[in-house]
């Protein structure tokens, strides 16, 4: 039913955010088809929080565009509501209430949503086990550990199954284990249930094991939009190519990002190398460096980047 | 494909609203900190219906006890109704709660329909304590039919009357420190509302003024209910007034019931985690 499950899931246009005479949102385009799982980076008061909160309808914009599911989460209803899971930066309310009492009674408002494609509630207890919180079901909320209560929030904000889920720094506190059983959630919800996911972190590490493409947020705008691989060679030139021959070390940076030409022509030239090693810039490497150029862009005065332009067509 | 009803999700909400208010309430019993909250008014009143049991009123030889035992009735209603639904939804909107609430399908109306079975049962509790010490402790207060077919619509109206007024102030206070103004505003207005002494003493202005809340009424009608009959003698007009009082409980019912849903949601729509987060970093730095 194609009606029932367009392509695209979330549309954002020339999405601007002011408070007071700061704008913290200067123009932010970009979509995001269904099942597909997109990080949203960023330095620390990019905007990143700012735009979630709009698109899960708690923040009101001041200006753009913006449809959730075919829906403006300005006007967003409660059968909306039951289609889209919520995981905030930071949460401490119910702190007397159990795990599982909680999670009970929430479940308990998505069952009257469910669909035949889509049953809602999830099962709390299998709920709980996908989280790995067996052993705190029946603990006290406020004796959990920081890790502990996040993964309580990531099983609240898709308890109810939704179609799309916002996820702003899910894995904050998680040690290296329930990183892992994250991941693997994530997968699991965008690979069998075809859930739509955005989520924020500051693991490059994570973003880029878990996430189809990510978009990079800096000072209000998007500068930065792809698939990792995309990101290195769109904006780093270099690979780093090392090797040893005649019992010498060797570095040497290759352009264009692709060392694949110059690695042929060392091989056929030296028949000696050994410990050959290509290293394409890393995540972080890619990071910073989109992170310091838009920077400097903008301490020059700024570069009309094209949701910039769309923005002034918007308003025009 | 089946698609939900109004009618099917507004009864899931109310359903485990119904948990939630359960959930809540045992809470008050299980969890230490709220046990203290909750007992020590409960002790208190008992402590001075222990302290005047053996007084009597200047010049009569009736209890003393006996008069007062309404007037502890009265303010565990209002206390109930008003002070308690006002500062947990003020806590509860810093904590977060509320915004957990909005992010869930009808999380709003679960929310409401939980504080008020909360609301109800923990000052139910608390009214069926206190008059259960009363009359054992007591001489002189009436315990027949009329007394408890009355004590019980007071109890009922007095909540419709009050509770709704709680919501809507705990939905307009600013912060936990502002919500702290409803106890203190509720004690000033028990106090001049002649809970505790003949209200005939006070000055006609401020017979007048306390006549238009609610403390007033739910306390004569307790005394209605309670006292023998000779005792009208000391109310305004010599008269027990029952029209009158369902007319301003029921006139403060309605003003609550259309004001409360107006204001929570006015405020819910302003909940963020930003929003939230602003308080967090205010009670941080400032600490409240
Ligand atoms: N209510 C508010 N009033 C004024 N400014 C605000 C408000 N909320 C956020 N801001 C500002 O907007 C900017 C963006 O904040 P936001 O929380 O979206 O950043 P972020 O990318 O999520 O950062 P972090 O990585 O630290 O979570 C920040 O500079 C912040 O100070
Ligand atoms: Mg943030």
């Amino acid at each position: 039913m194609s009606s029932e499950t367009p392509a695209i899931a979330l549309d954002v246009r020339g999405l601007r955010m002011r408070y007071g005479a700061r704008d913290v949102l200067t123009g932010v385009t970009f979509t995001m088809k269904r099942g597909e799982v997109l990080a949203l980076l960023g330095p620390n008061g990019a905007g990143k929080t700012t735009t979630i909160e709009i698109l899960e309808g708690f923040l009101m914009r001041s200006a753009g565009n913006v449809s959730v599911l075919g829906i403006d989460p300005a006007q967003g209803n409660e059968a909306w509501r039951a289609r889209i899971g919520v995981v905030l930066q930071s949460w401490r309310d119910h702190r007397f209430w159990r795990v599982r009492e909680l999670l009970t009674y929430l479940a308990r408002f998505y069952a009257p949503f469910a669909t035949a494609e889509v049953a809602r509630p999830w099962d709390v207890d299998e709920l709980i086990d996908v989280v790995g919180l067996s052993k705190s079901a029946n603990a006290k909320i406020m004796t959990l550990s920081s890790g502990e209560r996040r993964r309580l929030d990531v099983a609240i904000g898709i308890v109810g199954r939704p179609e799309m889920v916002f996820f702003d720094e899910p894995t904050a506190g998680f040690d290296p284990h329930a990183r892992r059983d994250f991941q693997d959630l994530i997968h699991r919800l965008s690979d069998f249930d075809n859930t739509t996911i955005l989520m924020t972190t500051h693991d490059l590490d994570e973003a880029e094991k878990i996430a189809d493409r990510i978009l990079v947020l800096d000072e209000g705008r998007i500068v930065a939009d792809g698939s990792a691989d995309q990101l290195a060679s769109e904006f780093t030139t270099a690979a780093e190519v090392r090797w040893t021959s005649s019992g010498r070390r060797h570095v040497h940076a290759a352009r264009g990002g692709d060392a694949t030409s110059f690695v042929r022509d060392l091989l056929i030239q030296n028949d000696d190398v050994t410990d050959l090693e290509v290293r394409r810039a890393s995540l972080e490497e890619t990071y910073m460096t989109i992170v310091q150029r838009a920077e400097s862009a903008q301490s020059r005065g700024g570069i009309p980047n094209g949701a910039a332009a769309k923005i002034s067509d918007v308003r025009a | 494909m089946t698609t939900a009803t109004a009618l099917d999700t507004h009864r899931a909400a109310v359903l485990a609203g119904l948990s939630r208010g359960w959930i809540e309430t045992r809470q008050s019993f299980t969890e230490t900190a709220k046990v203290i909250v909750e007992a020590f008014f409960s002790l208190i009143y008992i402590a001075v219906l222990l302290m005047l049991r053996r007084k009597t009123m200047p010049g009569t030889d009736f209890s003393l006890a006996a008069t007062v035992l309404p007037g502890l009735l009265c303010m565990s209603i209002i206390f109930g109704g008003i002070v308690g639904p006002s500062v947990s939804i003020t806590a509860e909107r810093e904590d977060g709660t509320l915004l957990r609430a909005k992010a869930t399908p009808n999380g709003m109306l679960g929310y409401l329909v939980g504080k008020i079975v909360m609301v109800a049962l923990s000052t139910l509790l608390k009214f069926v304590v206190i008059l259960v010490a009363g009359i054992m402790l007591v001489n002189d207060v009436i315990v027949d039919a009329r007394a408890c077919l009355l004590l019980t619509l007071i109890f009922v109206v007095g909540m419709v009357a009050t509770v709704p007024i709680g919501v809507a102030l705990g939905s307009v206070m600013k912060s936990s420190l502002q919500a702290g103004l409803v106890p203190l505003t509720c004690g000033l207005l028990v106090i001049a509302s002649g809970l505790f002494f003949p209200i005939t003493v006070l000055p006609t202005w401020l017979q007048s003024f306390v006549q238009a809340f609610p403390v007033y009424w739910v306390g004569l009608g307790a005394r209605s209910a309670m006292l023998p009959a000779q005792m009208v003698a000391a109310e305004i007009g010599g008269s027990w007034r029952m029209v009158e009082m369902f007319a301003v409980l029921g006139v403060w019912a309605a003003i609550g019931l259309v004001l409360a849903p107006v204001l929570l949601r006015r405020m819910a729509r302003r909940q963020s985690g930003s929003a939230v987060a602003e308080v967090r970093a205010r009670i941080r730095s400032k600490g409240y």
